[in-house]
């Protein structure tokens, strides 16, 4: 920090806590000196939802549904996605090529 | 199309204050404390009236001369310190938790007898504020019941290194030879598990002999004296039965403690209550004509009638003034390296340096427990034989639903009045005793002193930002330093 100086114990953490999370924490996925991918859909070469795997956008998931189903067969996705391990299994039997079938891909009444 | 948002700014929630010529902030939601620069003084400024948007904001610190990189980067600097936040952020909700059942005990404080040998006035154990409920228990705790105690506590602490006793009245040393057998089988148990224990005790004075102060000294009992200065205030309200004053019978006594216990510092705790406001006076005799080693002071609990010994608004205005001009003092033998005795000041620069930000008040009901005579537990010891404040017994343990309540209602973020306000890190609402007293809520915000907590604590932030500026190694002095009240 340039412009602050921490005069107490709590303050020298947040100091602690910012330069960590400036050098190491948060990078955007264009930040160079080359793309940053995210983890799941770079090992399952399957377009990410930001960048595709070559660093661009040319790739990217069409339409937009394609993306959550992405998501759902190789990504952590908390909130949205219907849970495929223990309640929904079969969410997705009615959809084999998401780009054509994803309107069947349905709402999940847990 | 794609629009772009407008990044908007607002001050984030802080306490500035100036010392020595600089500029400071404490921050209440973390407790921290940074010294601020010129060009953050000029952001802080042009958020003073409100908000302003992050482009605005860089034109006008490229008008001041800055580079716009150097402006982007001071911008982002703020709003990661928080000092600066987005307009629309909405704080949340205080979160109200309570620790586990299993949190490790720390203290236990032991009310070894409920008897006294004075009858003070403004005591809130015997006077018109009492809330115990006394009659038919026990009077004087048995050995058994200390034994069993002591157990409690160390089998509670799981896995802490050290343990604290503290003996407590009525008048501690009724029950002196109760104290010397807890305190050696104490010592005999921690040893067997390899761990310590250490002790204190709060006492009138009034009964120490040579053979007590050598017991104490021997076992590294910290003693605190409750005294209210000199004759004529000791003797207003600390009184026998009969009236008579006290301040001739602890004198020799006190000279002697002084004395002959060196292993600990010798405190005196002192209630301020109406007539009994010259805190400056007060010090200075017991500081230098006595010879206590630490002096803390803190305003008598009453309700709001005040009785006749509470203190009303121009008794707490003359301490106030009191405690400013100690607060001079301590500054200035701090500025010479020296420690000075004033512990208000002392304790409120150790929470200061470490950046406390309590979720309770104190460690009642949390690290901390009393014991009654009987062995019945309660938050601590002001709530001791008051059966609507039992937390348990040291033979069945802690009574998890009430503790958990207890700790509940008194969470800062249960407070709705502490939630808007800069001292609550260090505050957190206030004694839980005093809010039951004054307000009927153990839980309730003490707003009879937010005032005075703010300006307490704004002047020894001034303390703090001249040590930063004038002796910063003064302050290392404090890391270690452990609060005792």
């Amino acid at each position: 920090m340039k412009h602050l100086k921490p005069l107490n114990v709590k303050a020298r953490r947040i100091e602690a806590d910012i330069s960590a999370a400036i050098e190491e924490d948060v990078v955007a996925l264009q930040q160079a000196p080359r793309p940053h991918v995210p983890l799941g859909c770079s090992l399952s070469f399957s377009p990410g939802w930001e960048v595709d795997a070559s660093g661009g956008t040319a790739g990217l998931c069409q339409p937009a549904e394609r993306d959550i189903y992405d998501c759902y067969v190789t990504c952590f996705w908390p909130v949205q996605m219907a849970d495929h391990v223990n309640y929904s299994a079969d969410w997705a039997s009615n959809c084999a090529a998401a780009t054509k079938d994803w309107r069947s891909l349905d709402i999940v009444f847990p | 199309m794609t629009t772009l948002l407008e990044h908007r700014y607002r001050a984030g929630e802080m306490h500035r204050f100036q010392a020595a010529g600089e500029e400071f902030v404490y921050m209440p939601q973390a407790g921290a404390i940074f010294a601020l620069d010129a060009a953050t003084n000029g952001v802080l400024g042009l958020l003073q009236d409100g908000v302003a948007a992050h482009d605005d904001l860089v034109t006008a610190l490229a008008d001041q001369g800055m580079a716009t990189g150097d402006a982007e980067g001071l911008l982002r600097e703020l709003r990661m310190v928080r000092l600066v936040e987005a307009e629309n952020v909405v704080a949340l909700a205080p979160i109200v938790d309570t620790p586990p059942d299993d949190f490790p005990l720390q203290a236990l404080v032991l009310n070894v007898t409920n008897q006294c040998n004075l009858a003070c006035t403004y005591c809130y154990e015997f006077g018109a504020d009492k809330i115990s409920t006394q009659t038919g228990k026990t009077k004087y705790m048995t050995p058994e019941t200390a034994r069993a105690a002591v157990d409690f506590l160390l089998e509670s602490a799981k896995g802490r290194e050290a343990v604290h006793i503290t003996f407590f009245g009525g008048e501690t040393l009724m029950n002196f030879r109760l104290l010397q057998d807890a305190v050696n089988y104490a010592d005999a148990r921690a040893a067997e598990t390899g761990r310590r224990v250490t002790y204190s005790l709060t006492t009138n004075a009034t009964l120490l002999t040579d053979p007590i102060i050598d017991f104490l000294a021997d076992h590294a009992v910290g003693v605190t004296v409750s005294i209210d200065g000199p004759a004529e205030m000791q003797d207003a309200r600390r009184v026998y039965k009969s009236g008579k004053g006290s301040y001739a019978v602890i004198l020799p006594r006190l000279k002697a403690l002084i004395a002959r216990h060196k292993t600990r510092a010798i405190a005196a705790r002192v209630t301020l209550s109406a007539g009994v406001t010259d805190v400056v006076g007060i010090y200075h005799h017991l500081k230098h004509e006595i010879g206590f080693h630490e002096i803390g002071f803190a305003p008598v609990t009453t309700t709001d009638e005040g009785h006749d010994f509470g203190l009303n608004g121009d008794g707490m205005s003359a301490v106030l003034a009191g405690f400013n001009a100690l607060a001079d003092e301590w500054l200035e033998y701090a500025l010479r390296g020296e420690m000075h005795g004033f512990s208000n000041v002392s304790e409120t620069m150790s929470e200061l340096v470490v950046g406390t930000n309590k979720s309770h008040p104190c460690g009642a009901g949390l690290g901390l427990l009393g014991v009654s005579p009987s062995g019945d537990l309660s938050p601590c010891h002001r709530f001791t034989d008051a059966d609507e404040h039992v937390l348990g017994h040291i033979n069945s343990g802690v009574d998890q639903a009430k503790r958990s309540d207890f700790l509940t209602r008194g969470h800062v973020g249960s407070k709705y009045e502490c939630t808007s306000c800069w001292a609550r890190p260090l505050c957190a609402g206030g004694c839980h005793h005093e809010a039951f007293v004054r307000y009927g809520d153990t839980g309730h915000a003490n707003l009879h002193y937010c005032d005075w907590i703010r300006g307490w604590t704004d002047r020894v932030l001034d303390i703090y930002g001249t040590l930063a500026v004038r002796n910063p190694e003064f302050l290392e002095r404090f890391a270690d330093r452990k609060g005792l009240s």
